[in-house]
């Protein structure tokens, strides 16, 4: 296998479950299943997007996979810098703190995700400065590289996060995930706090790294048109499982699972004289703590049949490298997007 | 003007671009604030005469003069008993008088003496870091004497005393309020990150802290100093006795802070580049909350200024020779002896003046800790 081709992080059978407890005894009385059996891979130097709606269990699998939230149980496997793969569950903290150089994270908000109380110059610095790469002149001429690469004007390095508006917020968080020069970078909603003028601006800024950097995505999203323009491969969630995986053309163009569908359907389009046929799902997404037996979806599902309810669609490989979880993936024709 | 300009532009265009520091935002918020202003003054004034003590007193706090025991407050006169202006004011000799039915001491202002004050003159001997020195903000000539706040018992100068009382008073408020602050911000901090077992042991601990009462607690304690001590560690001892016992409420509170600071993103994105606890706490979490310590820390203050006055006043706290205004007070106790000597409750004044200053300070800063609330 090619350079190219080879698999950066491979997530198998991810589960983070947080227990509900009651009473003064902390009974534990069941669980909320936000990460349920997740398997994903994401090869080097490609973007995997994640879509899924609020409260999906997306963040939670990003932070997993980094271990900043301890899953339950599952591997996570990472090609290292000198090739060794390791899973990443099970090492030890130590372990951990090198590694975190190669796998960073941008994260969603822009205001809460930098320290008030240090200016630009230190908030970029901080890695540099806790992983011993750099010291006293060269950390400064570093953060001013790294500035000068995320398009801020590195005059203003000694200035404090207030004073810079929200995308110039998320580029300060994206030099200092790029401090380290990672290899993969888990982006968790970067876009969502921004508006859409600027999202566009910080996307292609982060497509430009990815090839100036040779960066692999993990990128996170609940908005399909902006995942579309960025990802090669697209990874479907609902309710803490995933539903479809896929080239993001195949995904787009031609759905398998009726969930990706109504997702679809969704997406604004443009052009005012094209008529949208809205799928509208009914009901509210089900509690994670008390998910509908069999397939999650059924109860909002307009396909659904009776082996819906009963047994779970395992997420199967239906050629091309593209999974799907649904009892019938071989049986519809879902309608996609032709143009975005 | 324009040249000025473009060369200031210039400067800034080589030189990176300082951002406005926190304390800047928070000095724009707390000028608005006319009582806080005030409260500073109060308490700069306060400290600088705590400060220079010896500059600002004419006569010597120690020195004692059984013939002047409860001598009343002289009054600065700018015209004579002829009713002539003098520009230079001046106070009269006093003179003392025995009632022959009561044997009560009576002072009259003898007019025949007239001493004019000076500014800036020589007078007894001090020391500041073991320099001698004699100068003195004002001062009258050697033949005579000046008291403006009268004199004590023993016939020292109630003036010089409360300005050395005042060293005492505030130093050991503001000691005590540091060691109180320290512990809390410690406590709380450590309370709130690491939550759990850590977090339900602490907060048991301030639980029991609290349900003392108070001042029992404090006299309690204060009896358990042996007396043979010396005044220096009796002060040591007294402060510790205060930084120990009131950090509670400020624990309380930073724990309240860092609960909500450690669900922000940049906490979690420290821990995502791999800091240590101890960086997270020192350069993360105790940043983001100082601005609430350093209110508390100035609302501790008068707090315990008044604790060191009750102390001391019901004789369990600072003993003599060490002077306080808690100490100055306990001949105020007598109430026929402070109801014909009501100077000797000048301290007590100086005591509400400086409880006002540091409250009016302390709401002030609370509302100017949090520059950037608005700008959200």
């Amino acid at each position: 296998m090619d350079k190219q081709n080879e698999i950066l992080l491979e997530v198998k059978n991810l589960k983070k479950y947080f227990p509900i407890t009651r009473g003064v005894f902390r009974r534990v009385v069941g669980y909320v299943k936000a990460v349920d059996r997740v398997d994903l891979f994401i090869r080097q130097g490609k973007t995997l997007g994640l879509v899924g709606e609020s409260g999906c269990g997306k963040t939670t699998l990003g932070r997993s996979i980094l271990r900043l939230i301890e899953p339950t149980d599952g591997e996570v496997w990472f090609k290292t810098g000198k090739g060794k793969k390791l899973d990443i569950t099970k090492l030890e903290d130590r372990e951990i703190k090198s590694l975190r150089r190669e796998m960073r994270m941008i994260f969603q908000d822009p205001y809460g995700s930098l320290n008030p109380r240090m200016t630009v110059m230190d908030i970029v610095g901080e890695p540099l400065i806790i992983h011993k790469v750099a010291q006293g002149k060269e950390i400064e001429d570093r953060v001013r590289t790294l500035l000068k690469i995320v398009g801020l004007n590195p005059r203003y390095m000694r200035r404090y996060p207030h004073e810079f508006s929200g995308g110039q917020r998320q580029r300060i968080g994206i030099a200092r995930a790029l401090a380290l020069n990672p290899r993969l970078v888990i982006a968790d909603e970067p876009v969502s706090a921004l508006d859409v003028s600027v999202q566009a601006q910080v996307i292609n800024l982060l497509e430009d790294l990815q090839v100036q950097f040779n960066l692999t995505y993990l990128f996170i999203a609940h908005d399909l048109s902006v995942v579309y323009h960025i990802s090669n491969r697209i990874a479907v969630m609902y309710v803490g499982k995933i539903m479809e995986v896929g080239e993001a053309e195949e995904v787009y163009q031609g759905p398998r699972h009726p969930y990706t569908e109504a997702l679809i359907s969704a997406v604004p389009v443009i052009d005012p004289d094209v008529k949208p046929e809205r799928i509208l799902l009914q009901g509210d997404v089900p509690n994670p703590a008390n998910a509908p037996s069999g397939c999650t979806f059924h109860p909002r599902c307009r396909y659904a049949k009776k082996i819906c309810s009963q047994e779970e669609p395992p997420l199967e490989d239906i050629g091309d490298e593209h999974y799907v979880a649904c009892h019938f993936a071989d049986d519809f024709s879902l309608k996609g997007i032709r143009q975005f | 003007m324009l040249k000025d300009k473009r060369s200031r532009k210039k400067n800034s265009l080589a030189e990176p671009v300082k951002g406005e520091a926190y304390i800047q935002l928070v000095w724009r918020k707390f000028k608005r604030s006319k009582t806080a202003i005030i409260g500073g003054i109060l308490i700069m004034i306060m400290a600088i005469l705590a400060i220079l003590a010896p500059f600002f007193s004419p006569c010597n706090p120690l020195k004692i003069d059984q013939h002047a025991s409860f001598s009343p407050p002289q009054r600065i006169h700018f015209f004579d008993d002829k009713g002539k202006f003098h520009l230079r004011a001046f106070v009269y000799n006093l003179k003392l008088e025995l009632d022959p039915q009561t044997w009560r001491r009576i002072y009259t202002e003898d007019t025949s003496k007239r001493f004019p004050i000076y500014f800036l003159v020589r007078g007894w001997e001090y020391k500041p870091f073991g320099i001698p020195c004699k100068l003195h903000l004002f001062g009258v000539p050697k033949e005579g004497s000046i008291h403006l706040f009268g004199m004590d018992n023993y016939g020292r100068d109630l003036l010089a005393r409360i300005m050395l009382g005042g060293r005492v008073s505030l130093s050991i408020a503001l000691l005590g309020a540091i060691l109180s602050a320290f512990i809390g911000s410690m406590v709380g901090t450590i309370s709130a990150y690491y939550g759990g077992i850590t977090d339900m042991i602490l907060q048991r601990i301030v639980e029991f802290l609290q349900s003392f009462p108070q001042l029992p607690l404090w006299m309690a304690l204060s009896i358990a100093i042996p007396a043979t001590w010396s005044s220096l560690y009796v002060f040591i001892a007294i402060m510790m006795l205060f930084g120990l016992l009131s950090w509670t409420p400020l624990a309380r509170e930073v724990r309240g802070k860092v609960l909500s600071l450690r669900e922000q993103e940049f906490v979690l994105s420290a821990k995502e580049v791999g800091a240590s606890d101890a960086r997270i706490i020192f350069k993360y979490l105790i940043p983001n909350c100082l601005s609430h310590i350093i209110v508390i820390l100035t609302l501790t203050i008068p707090w315990l200024i008044l604790a060191e006055s009750t102390l001391s006043f019901l004789g369990l706290g600072l003993q003599p020779p060490m002077v306080s205004w808690g100490v100055l007070l306990q001949e105020a106790q007598n109430l026929q002896t402070m109801g014909r000597h009501l100077w000797i409750t000048i301290p007590g004044a100086f005591i509400v003046t400086t409880v006002l200053g540091f409250n009016f300070l302390g709401d002030g800063l609370r509302d100017a800790a949090d520059p950037y609330s608005r700008r959200r």
